[in-house]
């Protein structure tokens, strides 16, 4: 809906390049380039300190810091400064906008570490940390978005704090928000979503003009949703017992508005994990929702947040991920043990849904 | 300096604790742009209301047809004039980053300059998608931005149904578990695809994500339509310095605990020195004077949770490559899925590899273009068709390790089983 190609430009305009994907290898350190592919092992000497040793014997430790990802040019130029300073004027980010600054003299790291943490960037985010929040666009520049993101996380990351710079809990834990349902903040140990809890408000008057309506039609999960004349005017209806109020009706037809002040509410889901270590990679499980959506803080959430990591992180074994240690423990005790409510919503009734049910007597007691 | 700030009573509340805050960010940005101020004024609106003010639209640069995500304020006076004048149109750049997200400082001050010239000064590293966000700039200035960052060696990214801007581990350049040059294949295959990229003609989205290991530290496997991920075929290595190493450090307790135990196929034991086996399949290290790890490569699904524990002492093996997996995504609009496994292994060492790799995304690309319906990923089209279909389209052959079992039930026309056999003969001996 949002890009059409520019017909009938001007000759005079420029024409792009179209260079695609840039190389990385002027970017790289010049350690990391030296030793391209020919790393032998690592070690994390202190939280937010990757160690890592080449065969050919050269040395690198990388410093990871936490931002803000959102950041405005001041920042980036004041951590430009600290890589000019420290790091032969490198950096990288990490999927969770972290930024790393390389180092090949193990003298300058604590030094870094001292730049960067008077500059207000927490050191961490390494090994079983809490790492920094995977997030989307929320209210700042979203065109759906029934929250924002950038604040949520500001809210929890400030909680979070500590567990970012320490290395405390049984393994590393991934967190992420969405601001809707569509979760492009992606499967995490554990996730904050927005869940919808009454279908979209129409606007009769401008679904016409706005919507191309079969593609509305068509993208219903639950096939709820069908073409009528309301008042004289072609729109669209809802079949609202039948409408699950994902919100996928809304990106292609913004006049059926679902984000709502009061019924938009957010849900906790945990359990996902991408890698392959140990089990399979898991899909994240909906474990609470009915959570306020309480700018700017958004306190109730933090505070079931935070009581699931503590509880994992107390009751966890080394190496387990949150799949790992509620797969050993079991969904009665997780519920039992976080005191969350196990209500009938949390059953699984979409396409497959039977596979995700006790088919066995396998039950703790 | 710019105008005098609105009242932004929510947003500064966002300004204490200990993390690094956006707001104060924007703040610095507003002394300076009445942008920001306006950007501010907005964004306030929306923590009071609890509501969203964007709308998409049409903006774009010449000569593409996506890249840019075009914003539009919809907070309005009664008379239809904007609530926020100076933040009307708040349009955001997707440009591709190097893979890694590898920058030297003097490209980055670059951007800063550019980005305070023409927009509001804000930057993303990075969406969810993997770009570099420049976030904010007036329709006007889209065009002006995008031609600096161009010149720079930077293009745009995708957006709407195109092939999109892609990830990869940083792998190679620093990480001892990398089995193929992530770089070089995510470059190798996106560059093929800069017109599918550029000119939004899909039937929807296809992301690809590179991930040098099983550990898949780009999420591939469920958020990419073609995952490529590392792994090796031959034996875990084995260093027995650093394992003895990890042992004195860690101990029996953690050996048997934190590794054994964990071992999801139990191929990994710990034996008395003595007991160890020998043989083609087998990897072994001593870890004191009287104990070794045996590990079994035939049973072991390379997931990577030993070589993690005791990296440097256990390691990926030296025939290395890929797995590729295809269909992940996102809920909407039949649920998550995850990738499935399409190429259980392949070699990614020379051009011509890499080449392979790069055809097998072509055809893939290709035949979705073709049968995928309207909005629908490459996991729903192959749920709807069925694997077999697909793996006929891609000339893939069909291999036991894409599944986790068999069918469970017999709702299948088999009158062409026999051919299938012959065909798989003659392929058995052929090869």
């Amino acid at each position: 809906m949002n890009q059409a190609v520019q017909a009938a430009a001007p000759v005079a305009k420029r024409k792009p390049k179209e260079t695609g994907v840039p190389d990385n290898k002027k970017y790289l350190h010049p350690t990391l380039a030296k030793n391209y592919g020919n790393w032998k092992y690592h070690d994390r000497p202190r939280p937010g300190v990757l160690h890592h040793v080449s065969h050919s014997g050269d040395e690198v430790w990388s410093v990871r810091a936490g931002t803000a990802r959102q950041m405005d040019v001041y920042t980036i130029r004041k951590l430009c400064d600290i890589a000019d300073k420290f790091a032969e004027s490198r950096v990288r980010f990490t999927i969770r906008s972290n930024i790393e600054f390389i180092v090949s003299d193990e003298k300058k790291v604590a030094p870094l570490i001292a730049e960067l943490e008077k500059n207000g960037f927490p050191v961490g985010g390494t090994g079983n940390s809490v790492t920094m929040i995977a997030h989307t666009q929320g209210w700042l520049h979203c065109d759906i978005p029934g929250t924002d993101a950038s604040g949520v996380v500001k809210s929890l990351m400030d909680e979070l704090y500590d567990e970012f710079r320490r290395e405390e809990m049984p393994n590393r834990v991934h967190l992420s928000t969405s601001c809707c349902e569509i979760n492009c903040g992606g499967q995490a140990d554990l996730a904050i979503i927005v869940q919808h809890t009454k279908p979209p408000v129409i606007n009769h008057d401008l679904v016409a003009n706005v919507c191309e309506r079969p593609t509305v039609v068509a993208r219903c999960p639950v096939a709820a949703i069908r073409p009528a004349m309301v008042n004289g005017k072609p729109s669209l209806e809802i079949d609202e017992a039948k409408c699950m109020c994902c919100g996928a009706c809304y990106p292609p037809c913004p006049p059926m508005q679902i984000n709502d002040p009061e019924n938009s509410k957010l849900a906790i889901w945990v359990g996902g994990k991408n890698s392959n270590a140990r089990g399979k990679p898991t899909f994240m499980k909906m474990v609470a929702s009915g959570l306020p959506n309480n700018a700017p803080r958004w306190p109730e959430v933090a505070e079931v947040v935070k009581n699931i990591l503590h509880v994992y992180k107390e009751d966890a074994r080394p190496w387990e991920r949150m799949a790992d240690w509620i797969d050993r423990i079991g969904w009665p005790r997780f519920f039992e043990k976080t005191g969350l409510p196990f209500t009938k919503y949390l059953i699984d009734d979409w396409r497959g849904s039977r596979a995700n049910l006790n088919a066995s007597t396998h039950i703790r007691f | 300096m710019a105008k005098k700030m609105h009242d932004t009573p929510n947003l500064d509340q966002l300004e204490s604790g200990p993390w690094p805050s956006f707001v104060t960010g924007l703040k610095e940005l507003a002394k300076e742009k009445d942008y920001v101020v306006d950007l501010l004024g907005q964004l306030e609106e929306s923590y009071k209301t609890r509501k969203g003010y964007w709308k998409g639209g049409t903006v774009g640069v010449f000569g593409y047809g996506g890249g840019v995500i075009p914003r539009f304020t919809e907070l309005k006076n009664a008379d239809g004039t904007p609530k926020f004048k100076d933040a009307a149109e708040f349009h955001t750049l997707r440009v591709m980053p190097p893979p890694g997200m590898h920058y030297d400082t003097d490209t980055l001050r670059q951007f800063c300059d550019i980005w305070e010239k023409h927009g509001s000064g804000l930057i993303a590293f990075h969406g969810q998608s993997g770009d570099i966000m420049f976030q904010g700039a007036t329709t006007d200035n889209v065009q002006k931005a995008f031609d600096e960052f161009n010149e720079m060696g930077f293009d745009l990214g995708g957006a709407g149904p195109a092939v999109r801007t892609s990830m990869s581990c940083v792998g190679a350049a620093r990480c001892e578990q990398s089995c193929y040059d992530e770089a070089k294949a995510h470059r190798a295959v996106l560059n093929t695809f800069l017109d599918d990229i550029h000119r939004p003609s899909l039937p929807y989205k296809v992301k690809f994500k590179f991930s040098g290991c099983p550990n898949d530290c780009m999420n591939s496997i469920q958020r990419s339509d073609i995952a490529v991920i590392g792994t090796w075929r031959d034996n875990i290595r084995t260093d027995e310095a650093l394992a003895k190493k990890w042992f004195v450090k860690h101990g029996m307790d953690e050996l048997v605990n934190d590794v054994v135990s964990r071992c999801p196929t139990k191929t990994f034991q710990v034996k008395e020195i003595g007991k160890i086996k020998k043989g083609e399949h087998i990897s072994s290290v001593a870890v004191s004077a009287t104990h070794a790890v045996e590990i079994n490569n035939q049973d072991c699904v390379r997931c990577m949770h030993c070589v993690n524990v005791m990296t440097g002492a256990l390691a990926p093996g030296k025939d290395k490559g890929a797995t590729v997996l295809v269909g992940g995504k996102s809920h909407l609009k039949i649920g998550g899925l995850m990738g499935t496994v399409v190429i259980p292994f392949m070699k990614l060492d020379s051009e011509e590899d890499v080449e392979k790799l790069v055809d097998f995304s072509q055809r893939h690309i290709d035949f979705f273009a073709e049968n995928a319906l309207e909005h629908e990923r490459s996991g729903e089209m192959i749920e709807r068709i069925g694997l077999s279909n697909y793996l006929d389209a891609m000339e893939v052959d069909v291999d036991p390790a894409m599944v986790n079992s068999p069918r469970m039930n017999p709702y299948v026309r088999t009158d062409g089983w026999e051919d299938e056999v012959a065909k798989i003969n003659a392929k058995k001996q052929a090869a």
